[in-house]
C-alpha cells in the first residue's frame, strides 16, 4: 500500500497511477467520518494558503473546494476573472505569480484552454489543482464519481459504466474514462453520432449509439449534462429529439428489468437529458456525488500538501 | 538489533488485569464512563480491557476509536507522510468521564493531539490516560498518564513494540529494541 502521491500536481487522473487513485479513495473515507461528525473541522492545513483561482464559472466545484479547504483549516483567497486584471491584459503566468508572491502555497484553477495547469505547472513551485481545464480533464469529479460508485457497489473494478450525452465537450467524461478503467472497470460511451469525439476507440472505450442497448448492459449511468453554452453549431435538431432519443426516463429504466445506479455531475437540465422522477429516485447518487465531492476534495488537498 | 523482553505471557495479563481494577475501583459503575482506544495500537489494549471490564462488572460500558492523524503537529514537517486510521466513536462525550488508552507513551504528542481530536464529539468532564507502557525522561510535553501497566526506563534510539497475539506475528509481548 503506497503512502503518498507519485505527483506533486493534480493535473489530470491521465498521469495519476491506479496506486495514487486508490490512496486518494481510502483517504477520503476518513475525510468522509470528518464530515460526518458534529464538529466537522480538522486542523490539517493551518499552515498552508490555498488559492482558488477561477478564469471560467463555477458554483459547485468552487463551494466544494472551498469547503474542503476550510474543513482542513486551510487560509482560502479567491479569485475570479471577471472582476481582475486578467480584463486589463495581465498573462496567465503574470496573475498566477502575483498570487505567488503573496506567499500561497496551493493553486486550484479552473481555466478555459485545455492544458493551461500543465503549462503552469511547468513555470510555479506551488501545488496545482486542475478544478477543470477546458474540455480536457476534470480530475477531481472523475475521483468523486469513483469514490460514490464504490461507495454503492463495494468495488469499481469489473463494473460496466456507461457515459451518456456530450461526450465532445466533456471534460467529465475523459477524466471518469480514464480513472474508471484505472480502477479496472469497463467504459461505453454514448450520444448521438455528433456529440462523440471520432477517435474516442482509441481509448479503448466501447460506443454505443442506442441509449436502451447501453443501459441494458451497464451497473451504472454517468449521465452528462448537455452544455447549452458549447452548441453555438448544432449538434442535434432540438432538445425534445435528443431528450427523446437520449433522455434517461423512468419508461426507459422501468424497461431494463433490473436496477442501474443512474449519476449525473450537475447541475441537471431536468426533462432533457434526465426525467425528475429518475433524477429524485433512490438508485440516483446524484446528491451524494455532491458529499462525497467534498470528501475526495480534502482527500486530495491533504495529500498534496505533503508532496513538497 | 537487540531485543529486551519486558513482559509477556502470564505478566502482562496479571497487568492488564491490576489496570481493569483499578479502573472499577475510580469507576465504579462506570455510569459516565466510557472508553477510548487511540489509534492506531491503542485499540487492541483498549478491546481487551473494554471486553474484560463488561465481563466482570456485568455492565455496557460505551467503547469508541479514536484517530488523530489530522491533528498532529508534525504534518509536513515529517519525513513519511501520515496515514489516518478509522475513528469510530458512536457516541457524544460530552459532560463524560473520559478513558483514553494507548499502548506505549513516549512523547505525549499523539496524546495531545488526541485530546484536540476529542473536542469534535463534545466536552469532556474528565480525561484519563491509561497505558500499558510509561518511557520516562522522554516526554516533549507536560503530559503523564493516569494509570500505568509497566515503567520502562528508554533512550531514544530505542523502540518499545507491544504485539499481540491476535495479530500475524503471535504473542502477547512488549518488548524492547535497540537499533544499534
Amino acid at each position: 500500500m503506497t503512502q503518498h502521491l507519485s505527483v506533486k500536481h493534480l493535473l489530470g487522473i491521465k498521469n495519476l497511477s491506479a496506486d495514487d487513485i486508490r490512496l486518494i479513495l481510502d483517504t477520503a473515507d476518513d475525510f468522509k467520518e470528518v464530515i460526518n461528525r458534529p464538529i466537522k473541522k480538522v486542523p490539517s492545513l493551518r499552515d498552508i494558503t490555498v488559492a482558488n483561482v477561477f478564469f471560467e464559472n463555477s458554483t459547485r466545484t468552487r463551494l466544494s473546494f472551498e469547503l474542503a479547504q476550510k474543513r482542513l483549516s486551510a487560509d482560502v483567497v479567491n479569485f475570479s476573472a471577471s472582476n481582475s486584471s486578467v480584463k486589463k491584459g495581465e498573462t496567465l503566468l503574470d496573475t498566477v505569480n502575483n498570487i505567488l508572491s503573496m506567499k500561497v502555497d496551493m493553486i486550484v484553477m479552473r481555466h478555459s484552454s485545455p492544458g493551461a495547469p500543465h503549462f503552469l505547472s511547468r513555470h510555479i513551485k506551488a501545488n496545482i489543482v486542475n478544478a477543470g481545464d477546458g474540455t480536457h480533464e476534470h480530475p477531481t469529479q472523475a475521483l468523486l464519481d469513483a469514490y460514490s460508485i464504490r461507495e454503492r457497489l463495494g468495488e469499481v473494478g469489473g463494473k460496466k459504466v456507461v457515459i451518456i450525452g456530450d461526450i465532445l465537450h466533456s471534460r467529465v467524461a475523459l477524466s471518469n474514462i480514464f480513472c474508471l478503467q484505472k480502477l479496472g472497470a469497463e467504459v461505453m460511451v454514448c450520444g448521438p453520432n455528433t456529440l462523440l469525439p471520432r477517435y474516442i476507440r482509441e481509448l479503448g472505450v466501447q460506443v454505443e449509439l442506442d441509449v436502451d442497448r447501453a443501459l441494458q448492459w451497464c451497473d451504472v449511468a454517468n449521465v452528462l449534462r448537455i452544455q447549452m453554452e458549447r452548441q453555438q453549431a448544432r449538434y442535434f435538431p432540438s432538445l425534445r429529439e435528443y431528450s427523446l432519443y437520449f433522455g434517461l426516463t423512468k419508461e426507459r429504466l422501468q424497461r431494463l428489468g433490473k436496477e442501474i445506479v443512474v449519476m449525473h455531475p450537475g447541475p441537471i437540465n431536468r426533462g432533457v437529458e434526465i426525467s425528475s422522477d429518475v433524477a429524485d429516485a433512490p438508485n440516483a447518487i446524484i446528491l451524494d456525488q455532491v458529499e462525497n465531492g467534498v470528501a475526495v476534495r480534502m482527500a486530495v488537498l491533504y495529500l498534496l500538501a505533503q508532496q513538497q | 538489533m537487540q531485543t529486551r523482553i519486558i513482559l509477556e505471557g502470564e505478566r502482562l495479563s496479571i497487568t492488564v488485569r491490576r489496570l481493569c481494577e483499578q479502573l472499577i475501583e475510580n469507576h465504579g459503575q462506570f455510569a459516565d464512563s466510557c472508553i477510548l482506544g487511540l489509534q492506531p495500537r491503542g485499540p487492541q489494549l483498549a478491546r481487551r480491557i473494554h471486553q474484560r471490564l463488561q465481563e466482570q462488572t456485568g455492565l455496557s460500558i460505551p467503547y469508541g476509536e479514536l484517530d488523530a492523524t489530522f491533528f498532529r503537529d508534525d504534518f509536513r514537517r515529517r519525513e513519511k507522510p501520515l496515514r489516518a486510521n478509522t475513528t469510530h466513536v458512536p457516541f457524544i462525550i460530552e459532560d463524560k468521564r473520559v478513558i483514553l488508552i494507548d499502548d506505549v507513551l513516549y512523547t505525549g504528542r499523539s496524546v495531545r493531539a488526541a485530546l484536540d481530536a476529542m473536542t469534535a464529539f463534545g466536552r469532556p468532564r474528565e480525561v484519563e490516560l491509561l497505558v500499558l507502557i510509561n518511557r520516562l525522561y522522554s516526554r516533549e510535553l507536560p503530559i503523564e498518564p493516569t494509570y500505568v501497566g509497566s515503567h520502562v526506563n528508554t533512550i531514544s534510539s530505542q523502540k518499545v513494540l507491544v504485539e499481540w497475539q491476535d495479530e500475524p506475528a503471535g504473542e502477547n509481548r512488549v518488548s524492547l529494541i535497540e537499533n544499534a
